[in-house]
């Protein structure tokens, strides 16, 4: 495993340590709104962006039923309320775009939202006409950032995200994979392209990111943005009719989805870590793994031969 | 796609189990009472199989192209496209089929059935009557409320089963008109078993059923027409 540097575990804790000593050992405390929530800097402008944010893969494809939009509406409240700012969707997800635009409209728009979509399309031509389409259903001014998704023609995307930017149309560019798949890609585009963000899987089941990718961002001071923290669930599930480990509580973590999600929120690299839900009560959870005690080098590496036990 | 050995079908899952029945749930409380409407249309296609007759032909394929059609617009283009992206592209398929049923059954009078007049014949009556009455209770079955059920002629996999049925059962195998069937019950097969469904397997097995039947029924025609 990669070992992080003295600088980066330095200033690691003194975020966490920002997050409010009140929520040591107290989990029941973090769950709550007035918890403070770990925020990381985005490497390319120093702003703050909290560790854990909030996919829409899947659990926000609710198609035009009322009753599931308006939960997931809830949902997104729950995730505002509790210091959240990062969604991210893309074209790919079905309705999910227009249920988080469903959503906004409901909350009235909190400005706290920082938007974060992809560009799907084969056509590096259409590629515009997606992201003006994507942009509606959102009902934002712009987005704060657009990543081309899967690398799917990602030099045609990249090239159109970047002239956005540049002309003032966008704020972040970035780019997305997952599963592991195509990272030597990945890498080549990071050393090559002016990126402010990766997206990767990444759990503590899933590291390969920690070999080469996340260094590499490190390097060239570009944000991670992990997704499937939960291998969609399926990690939850093989796990969580274990007992909690007695170190659980040093790391104020109430739940096995917190641990996963503190240890991916730790690893100094990762920008943000975004878990999708369709329940409120997990929501908070969620947003709870980023407060309280990070854990060191010995702790993570405890987490991961626990897990990797299970 | 690159890596393709790297997905499994659960990553092309786009939506959850709950969304998948509850569309049907919503579906079924819009379309009502067309409900009432397909299965006499169904009966009437059994109706038409048992007792033959110069219109059968005309009549059984006007009615199921027309239950293709609805669905493909009541539900595939009008529903489903909502948390699919594909599901316009079956669409089209399903209107092909429409298309291709209206011509062999309609415009060619090709479409005869005579019950008991073979295996395939007394199997295809089978599915049919799977399709029609056994599908509506497979949900209930299962544990899902009945505002939930998938009937002839509203519901995709009944709609395509009960054809399937039809196809094999007809005197000359019209394998044009088999491959939308086929085709939409390994993608409905793909989605129930992605989303872990006791029932996934069903369609699919009815399609193997209905390919295995309409294989025999081909090599038994060849066999009859070739000389010696």
């Amino acid at each position: 495993m990669e070992q992080m540097s003295p600088l980066s575990r330095r200033r690691l804790l003194r975020a966490f340590a920002a997050t409010g000593a009140a929520a040591l050992f107290r989990p029941q405390l973090a769950s709550s709104q007035q918890a403070r929530v770990l925020s990381k800097p985005i490497p390319s402008t120093g702003e703050e962006l909290p560790a854990v944010g909030l996919g829409s893969w899947i659990t926000f494809n609710v198609g035009n039923d009322t009753i599931a939009r308006d939960a997931c509406a809830q949902v997104m409240r729950a995730f505002f309320d509790s210091g959240g700012r990062l969604i991210d969707s893309s074209p790919m997800y079905g309705s999910s775009q227009k249920v988080i635009g469903y959503g906004l409209t409901k909350l009235n728009r909190p400005p706290s939202l920082f938007s974060a979509d992809k560009v799907w399309i084969s056509s590096g031509v259409r590629g515009p006409d997606q992201i003006e389409a994507s942009r509606r259903f959102w009902g934002v001014p712009r987005f704060d950032l657009l990543q081309v998704h899967n690398l799917l023609s990602w030099e045609e995307h990249l090239r159109t995200l970047l002239a956005m930017k540049a002309a003032g149309r966008l704020r972040y560019v970035g780019i997305t994979t997952s599963e592991g798949r195509r990272h030597g890609e990945v890498e080549r585009i990071m050393r090559a392209q002016p990126l402010d963000f990766v997206q990767v899987t990444y759990n503590i089941l899933d590291r390969q990111v920690e070999d080469r990718i996340l260094p590499l961002a490190q390097d060239r001071g570009i944000g991670v943005i992990v997704n499937r923290p939960f291998r969609e669930g399926e990690l939850l599930r093989k796990i969580e009719r274990h007992p909690l480990p007695g170190w659980a509580a040093e790391i104020g973590c109430a739940s096995w989805a917190q641990i996963i999600l503190k240890f991916i929120v730790s690893h100094p690299a990762v920008t943000c870590a975004i878990p999708a839900t369709t329940r409120v009560d997990h929501v908070r959870e969620n947003m709870a793994a980023a407060t309280g005690v990070p854990p060191d080098e010995a702790m993570r590496a405890r987490m991961i031969a626990r897990v990797e036990k299970l | 796609m690159s890596e393709w050995w790297t997905y499994s079908l659960s990553d092309f899952l786009l939506f959850s189990p709950r969304t998948y029945y509850r569309l049907f749930e919503l579906y079924n409380l819009a379309v009502w009472p067309w409900h009432v409407l397909a299965i006499v249309l169904g009966l009437a296609v059994l109706v038409f199989w048992l007792r033959g007759g110069a219109w059968q032909s005309r009549t059984v394929a006007v009615i199921l192209a027309t239950c293709w059609l609805f669905v493909a617009w009541a539900y595939l283009v009008a529903r489903y496209d909502t948390i699919n992206w594909a599901a316009s592209y079956f669409a089209v398929g399903y209107a092909v089929e429409a298309l291709l049923l209206v011509w062999t059954g309609l415009i060619r009078n090709c479409l005869s059935l005579r019950p008991g007049r073979d295996v395939a014949g007394a199997v295809g009556l089978c599915i049919f009557v799977l399709a029609l009455f056994v599908w509506p209770l497979l949900g209930r079955l299962l544990g899902r409320p009945w505002l939930q059920t998938e009937i002839f002629g509203i519901a995709p996999d009944p709609t395509v089963v009960a054809t399937l049925g039809v196809l094999i059962a007809a005197d000359r195998m019209h394998w044009e008109l088999l491959v939308v069937p086929l085709l939409w019950c390994a993608i409905s097969g793909a989605t129930l078993w992605a989303m872990q469904s006791p029932d996934a397997l069903l369609a699919p097995a009815a399609a193997l059923l209905a390919l295995v039947l309409a294989c025999w029924k081909t090599l038994s025609r060849l066999r009859q027409a070739s000389p010696g």
